[in-house]
């Protein structure tokens, strides 16, 4: 080794060998990402090509006509805001709840790993079982029928774990430091959850919703047995009522109605994806507008 | 200044206090042993805190300090696994089988090692406290931001700023926030576990300044790892090593006097640690 000022600056083999498969990295994920954004791409300009053309005012705000094969798609579309709201509704409270009680209030213990496993189950099981699940409970057992209630209970089931995760990880986030502070100045738990631990967790907690209204809107299987139809050119009225929705009726288009016109099944898609991205913008920019008070 | 009458304080939070004359012996632990699962944390301590004083605590990393302040602020309660046995009597009340723990809590104030400015403005880190028991008119709380703040030696650097970010103050001045915070509590106690420990030695100085001032008004547990900060500080001192109280008396025994323990001058004279 030499410590000639000359030498010490210029790049050794190895410098340059380092150098060289950080380079060989970077292109790999680079291409990994590009990979991932893709299909994505290719999905939202296939549907806007092709079903693009059908997309118009009187598309989304008239029922079906003759057999489905043309009109809109206005029941469906209602119907899949009734489902995912209701859904929503009864599933976000429920799921934050437990988090926040899983989160900061339950010891680690058997019993809590083991309801935290279930919740891992949970989130694994098909959704045809759910589906199967909810017309044996709802539909059957609580008889509420084939109805908005029974599906929307079915889809929040299926999507609880998800907001119990997210809400869990983004509590879990907060500095367990700013609890103790809280706590050794006399403040209970709940005060110390209401004033530091929510109001710096809620923009994680509103990702897991946005994942949820995504997954809701799009299942077709759950809500196939406890409460979409075929076709009805009626708008729900309550929750009791059966209703169309966008998914089963995507499915219902692109396979059992003969004769309909190839860009029909894509108009229907695309509307779905816009109604999914146009929930979604609501709770994002919500959560941009959160985030721009960050707090530490 | 608001004075305490102005103040309606919980009910519950006089539970603490005795009624009668205050007590010169603020704080009486006895045979107080911690244990985390099997491992011992601290072992069989006797001490007595006196009103007034500043009590100061020395020992390595690892010698049960921390583990003595989260017992007596009852913290075992939230701390899973810890267990606690012995009494402490805090303002002559035992406060082991104390009904309400959060009134106890409410009334010491402690400072953490690494400083803690909560994800709220300034004003509202110093605010907190006095609206949780239950001021809210704005004058009030006024008042008492800039009483704490000043006691703190933060008011002139964030005066003008009390609408930023705690959590983005600098270091030293988030521990003021930190000391600044204890102080809204009004408390009996305050503790300060080894806070000089994220701090510049200018801010140090000015804290230490601070805790001069504050004896008057409250009694100081000073837990540090700098000898020196103890003998500039502290009246009366206790040596903890290895989950034990080594020694216990007048701080400035501890460094000329007469020790018990040859290992209580081997440490304060850094010949190990």
């Amino acid at each position: 080794m030499t410590t000639d000022n000359s030498v010490m600056f210029q790049a050794s083999s190895l410098n340059r060998r380092n150098e060289k498969v950080q380079g060989l990295y970077r292109i790999l994920f680079g291409l990994m990402t590009l990979m991932l954004v893709t299909p994505v791409l290719l999905i939202l300009g296939t549907l806007v090509a092709k079903g693009g053309g059908v997309i118009s005012w009187e598309f989304l705000f008239t029922p079906p006509t003759d057999g489905m094969r043309t009109g809109g798609v206005l029941p469906a579309l209602i119907g899949t805001v009734w489902l995912v709201m209701t859904a929503l509704l009864l599933s976000v409270p429920i799921g934050i709840f437990a988090a926040i009680y899983l989160s900061e209030y339950a010891g680690d213990n058997w019993f809590t790993r083991t309801i935290n496993l279930a919740i891992i189950n949970l989130a694994g099981v098909p959704s045809i079982v759910h589906a199967l699940f909810g017309l044996g409970a709802f539909v059957l057992f609580f008889g509420f029928g084939t109805s908005i209630l029974a599906a929307s209970l079915t889809l929040a089931v299926m999507t609880m774990p998800v907001v119990i995760v997210s809400t869990r990880e983004s509590l879990q986030a907060v500095p367990q430091a700013f609890r103790e502070a809280c706590w050794n100045m006399g403040a209970t738990r709940w005060q110390t959850i209401r004033r530091v631990v929510l109001p710096n967790s809620v923009t994680g907690i509103l990702t897991g919703v946005i994942l949820e209204v995504s997954r809701t809107a799009g299942e077709t299987a759950p809500i196939m047995f406890t409460g979409a139809v075929f076709f009805t050119p009626f708008l729900p009225q309550s929750v009791l009522d059966q209703t169309m929705a966008l998914s089963l009726h995507l499915f219902v288009a692109a396979t059992q109605v003969p004769g309909i016109a190839e860009e029909v099944p894509y108009g229907i898609a695309l509307v779905l994806i816009g109604l999914v991205l146009t929930m979604n913008s609501a709770s994002i920019a919500f959560r941009m507008w959160l985030r721009g008070k960050k707090k530490w | 200044m608001v004075s305490q009458s102005t103040i309606e304080r919980p009910a519950a939070a006089a539970d603490v206090q005795t009624r009668g004359a205050a007590p010169r012996i603020k704080l009486a632990v006895k045979d107080l042993t911690i244990s985390y699962g099997k491992a011992v944390a601290l072992k069989e301590v006797n001490l007595e805190v006196r009103e007034h004083e500043i009590f100061g605590i020395i020992g390595p990393a690892n010698a049960g300090k921390t583990s003595f302040l989260k017992a007596l602020n009852r913290m075992d309660v939230f701390t899973p696994g810890m267990r606690v046995n012995g009494d402490i009597e805090f303002n002559g009340r035992d406060t082991r089988h104390l009904n309400n723990i959060y009134a106890l809590r409410s009334r010491i104030g402690v400072v953490f090692p690494l400083p803690v400015g909560l994800p709220m403005t300034v004003y509202d880190n110093v605010a907190l406290s006095p609206r949780w028991r239950g001021i809210t008119n704005k004058a009030d709380l006024d008042v008492i931001v800039q009483r704490c703040l000043t006691r703190a030696a933060l008011w002139d650097e964030v005066k003008d700023r009390l609408d930023a970010l705690g959590s983005l103050l600098s270091g030293g001045q988030q521990q003021r926030l930190t000391i600044a915070r204890a102080l809204s509590q009004e408390p009996d106690l305050l503790m300060l576990d080894e806070f000089s420990i994220a701090v510049d030695p200018v801010t140090t100085m000015r804290i230490e300044d601070v805790l001069k001032e504050l004896r008057k008004e409250v009694t100081i547990i000073l837990v540090t790892n700098l000898v020196q900060q103890a003998r500039r500080l502290a009246d009366r001192t206790a040596f903890f090593l290895n989950s034990e109280c080594v020694e216990i008396g007048v701080t400035e025994d501890l460094f000329t006097g007469e020790v018990k323990d040859r290992r209580t001058r081997d440490y304060v004279e850094g010949r190990f640690g």
